[in-house]
């Protein structure tokens, strides 16, 4: 029996590539560690290498092939001494997953509802036109277009400029505005973020990656005790306006060190603004806004929604307020609130509850300092119920402030306890079938707004 | 022990060069063998969980060891009994050198309740307490004020054992390495700093790092004494370390190893791949590889023959085959460890 090489997944995330080229012919013969071929996904090109030895007997997919999903048998090799004929047809496309649990399934809305757009955003002129970005190029244009606006404006980190960004985020901008403005450090994330801030206090305007919010626990002390409390201590005259910016929260599979939300842990401090965007367009426009802040800004990214796609209006100077909280589906029954990754399961979980008779209204907070909790109040005053969605941990959580304001302002509008959807309360585990359990998913959502509404 | 003068730099300078060039130490047919056999599991085991990351059956973030082997198998047999690991996420090579079960550390791979970490840790968390190994650590750097920690704890204790703290390159810049150095070399604790210098930290070289790319030299303000190894040198390795180990366990304090090696593969499973050439690690695989610089020293003493490395083969072969297979078949942690071992009960 020939060996079956597969479309390897290389990355926590890849679910399909491009086979970009081979670098062996039917004939080879190949030993481990040999490049076997060039794979290419949205994030990198990478290699595939053989661990086994033989004679390449066929190629399966061709040179140039797209969308190759993970699993997909690309070629065959002939062990020792075997021939042609120990070919086989390869099986179709059969991607192993591992045994039991994937994450949560993906959701069937029942009745096939329409989901309702969302109002238009008062900021966008309504006859603009829109352009499909990714929400990793939204970020990447945002500091484009800062950095040719502002020559004051910089980015650092680690992996930001030669690679091209860990997470592909600053793709480009080494091109385009060289070595002094794209600046890669050593690993070093407390030094660095304290050059940022004596940067921006020395007159510039800096924008720190790190390369995943977890790294940032190295330098925290500087973005609170140096950033935010600056301005204060100073009596209002030293000035850091700085942008700390990367992934946060949990990607896939990473293990306990690798996932933490740290949206409450920033979005606790005077001193700060913090945001937390969930499409494409936000991340674009708040970024900006950013940028030309005056404060220091902490501004958290999803890993696991850099590669999905969104709508974004094709304008000079799209800039969108920090600050305001947007309405992305207006609803009667219940106030979902979320900010990041969970407003795209909040917005599921409304479809799924509009089969059930609730219709849901979701808020994205996009920003989690200043908290526009007018827009909840106002919400919430219509509805009577209300859901906090979060992929943090629930103590002293996003969601804990949000039920307070509401309880404290809005109290005798609402008709059952404000409810809380969340991590739960143990470090995210590497097991699959853990870390579907552990981290808050539609369903959760679903269950806590039927829950409101007396619905069970 | 906090002398500084040039002659110093010389010294070691020279040392490091000449660890490079000098024949190889005295060994034996049967440490060798064992040498070769256990730097071939480390090997095969990573050329496994490669493959079965490929498969989906190992996800997340998962460093493989290959071209590295010398180093942890080197300090593994210049250690005693009692002695301590500690080391980045890049950990599957120590846990197999400190003798942690193949079975185990796959299992944990595959994120299986036979993993030693019961599937809740991954590929970068795993610890054994029975076989001293402390884990396992994702944040870079991180790992070495913990093994000095160790080592004040050997110190205090009175235990005589010396703990062994394994950082990369990358992690050399992190500001607590010098932290910890500075206190390492106050209070002589009984540790040893190994740099493995695989020359990159992701996709960034050394010298695109580093104002002081002769990483041995990094302790010197502190007064700690640090030597350039080669380390794809399985020997070199082990004599360099029964040194640094022994100054540490006469209460001397620190000593720092920057062990030069190479890692083959991508940083994690995803790598772009265009910071370095191919021939560059392709030169390394067919000049410097650490097992088939054994294998030949094996032929050419005439310890082995083909047949016998075959046999070794075969054996390392049966070792990773089961280790997988148990990997697959063990099961998914119960539902209800996911709220085990957050507190102990006080
Ligand atoms: C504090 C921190 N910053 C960044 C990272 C992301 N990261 C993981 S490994 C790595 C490179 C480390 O390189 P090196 O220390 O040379 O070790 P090697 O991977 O080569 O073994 C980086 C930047 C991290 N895990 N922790
Ligand atoms: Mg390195």
């Amino acid at each position: 029996m020939a060996i079956d090489i597969q479309m390897p997944a290389l990355s926590p995330t890849m679910e399909e590539g491009t086979l970009a080229k081979w670098m062996v012919k039917e004939g080879d013969t190949v030993s481990s560690g040999d490049v076997l071929a060039e794979i290419e996904t949205d994030k990198a090109t990478m290699e595939v290498e053989s661990i086994d030895e033989g004679v390449v007997g066929r190629i399966v997919v061709a040179e140039g092939t797209e969308n190759v999903k993970v699993g997909t048998v690309i070629l065959q090799l002939l062990e020792d001494g075997e021939d042609a004929s120990a070919l086989s047809s390869p099986a179709a496309a059969a991607p192993q997953a591992a045994p039991a649990a994937s994450p949560e399934p993906a959701p069937t809305p029942a009745a096939a509802p329409v989901r309702k757009a969302a109002p238009p955003e008062p900021s966008i002129p309504t006859n603009i036109k829109m352009v499909e970005l990714t929400v990793r190029d939204a970020l990447r244009d945002a500091m484009a277009e800062e950095m040719r606006r502002d020559p004051h404006v910089f980015v650092m980190g680690e992996e930001v400029a030669e690679y091209q960004g860990a997470y592909k985020v600053t793709r480009g901008l080494l091109d385009e505005f060289g070595a002094k403005r794209v600046v890669d450090t050593p690993i070093t994330e407390h030094g660095f973020a304290g050059i940022g801030v004596g940067a921006a206090m020395g007159g510039l305007k800096p924008i720190v990656e790190f390369m995943t919010f977890n790294f940032a626990m190295q330098a925290i002390d500087h973005i609170i005790n140096s950033a935010a409390k600056t301005l204060y201590m100073s009596g209002g005259q030293m000035r850091c306006p700085i942008v700390f910016r990367g992934p946060n929260g949990a990607a896939s599979r990473v293990g306990a060190q690798h996932s933490q939300d740290y949206s409450s842990w920033y979005a606790h401090v005077p001193g700060l603004k913090v945001i937390a965007p969930y499409d494409a367009a936000d991340a674009k426009g708040l970024l900006k806004a950013a940028i030309r802040d005056p404060n220091p800004v902490v501004f958290l990214e999803h890993e696991l929604l850099y590669g999905e796609t969104f709508e974004v209006p094709d304008m000079d100077d799209f800039l969108i307020p920090i600050g305001k909280a947007k309405v992305r589906r207006e609803g009667a029954d219940v106030t979902i609130v979320a900010h990041s990754r969970m407003v795209g399961r909040s917005l599921e979980a409304a479809d799924i509850l509009a089969g059930q008779g609730i219709d849901a209204e979701v808020i994205d907070l996009r920003t989690l300092r200043p908290l526009d909790t007018d827009t909840v109040i106002e919400s919430v005053k219509k509805t009577n119920r209300i859901v906090c969605a979060e992929e943090g941990w629930g103590q002293h959580g996003v969601g804990a402030e949000i039920s307070a304001v509401v309880t404290q302002e809005a109290f005798d509008y609402l008709d059952a306890p404000p409810a809380r959807v969340h991590q739960e309360d143990v470090p995210l585990p590497y097991a699959a079938n853990l870390e579907a359990l552990s981290l808050p998913g539609v369903q959760k959502v679903v269950e806590a707004a039927r829950k409101v509404c007396y619905k069970d | 022990m906090r002398y500084l003068t040039a002659i110093y730099f010389i010294s070691e300078l020279m040392r490091g060069i000449m660890a490079k060039k000098a024949k190889s130490p005295k060994t034996n047919k049967a440490e060798l063998t064992d040498y070769y056999r256990d730097m071939l599991l480390i090997r095969r085991f990573e050329e496994k969980a490669g493959q079965l990351y490929g498969m989906g059956q190992i996800a997340g973030f998962c460093h493989l060891y290959i071209g590295q082997e010398a180093v942890v198998v080197g300090m593994r047999h210049a250690m005693k009994e009692g002695d301590q690991m500690i080391t980045s996420y890049r950990d599957h090579g120590h846990m197999l050198a400190c003798g942690m079960t193949a079975r185990g550390v796959m299992a944990e791979l595959t994120g299986r309740i036979g993993g030693y970490s019961r599937g809740k840790g991954g590929s970068m968390h795993m610890f054994s307490v029975e076989k001293n190994f402390y884990g396992g650590h994702g944040i870079v750097g991180a790992q070495v004020p913990i093994g000095a920690g160790l080592g004040f704890a050997n110190k205090y204790l009175e235990n005589g054992a010396v703990s062994l703290a394994f950082f990369g390159d990358g992690a050399a810049n992190q500001g607590q390495v010098y932290e910890t150095f500075n206190m390492a070399e106050l209070w002589d604790l009984p540790v040893v700093f190994i740099i493995e210098n695989n020359q990159y930290a992701m996709g960034t070289s050394v010298e695109r790092s580093s104002a002081e790319t002769e990483l041995y030299k990094r302790g010197i303000s502190f007064g700690i004494e640090g030597v350039q190894v080669n380390g794809m040198d399985v020997l070199a390795v082990r004599e360099a370390g029964k040194k640094a180990i022994k100054h540490a366990r006469d209460g001397k304090g620190p000593m720092i190893l920057e062990m030069k090696t190479y890692r083959y593969r991508g940083h994690s499973m995803s790598d772009p791949a265009k910071y370095r050439t191919r021939d560059e690690v392709k030169e390394v695989r067919e000049e410097r590889d650490p097992i088939d610089q054994v294998k030949e020293r094996l032929i050419e003493e005439g310890w082995a023959d083909q047949d016998s490395l075959k046999a070794i083969d075969k054996e390392i072969k049966a070792i990773v085959s089961d280790s997988a297979d148990f990997a697959l078949e063990s099961p998914e942690p119960d539902p209800s460890e996911l709220y085990t071992d957050v507190l102990l009960e006080a």
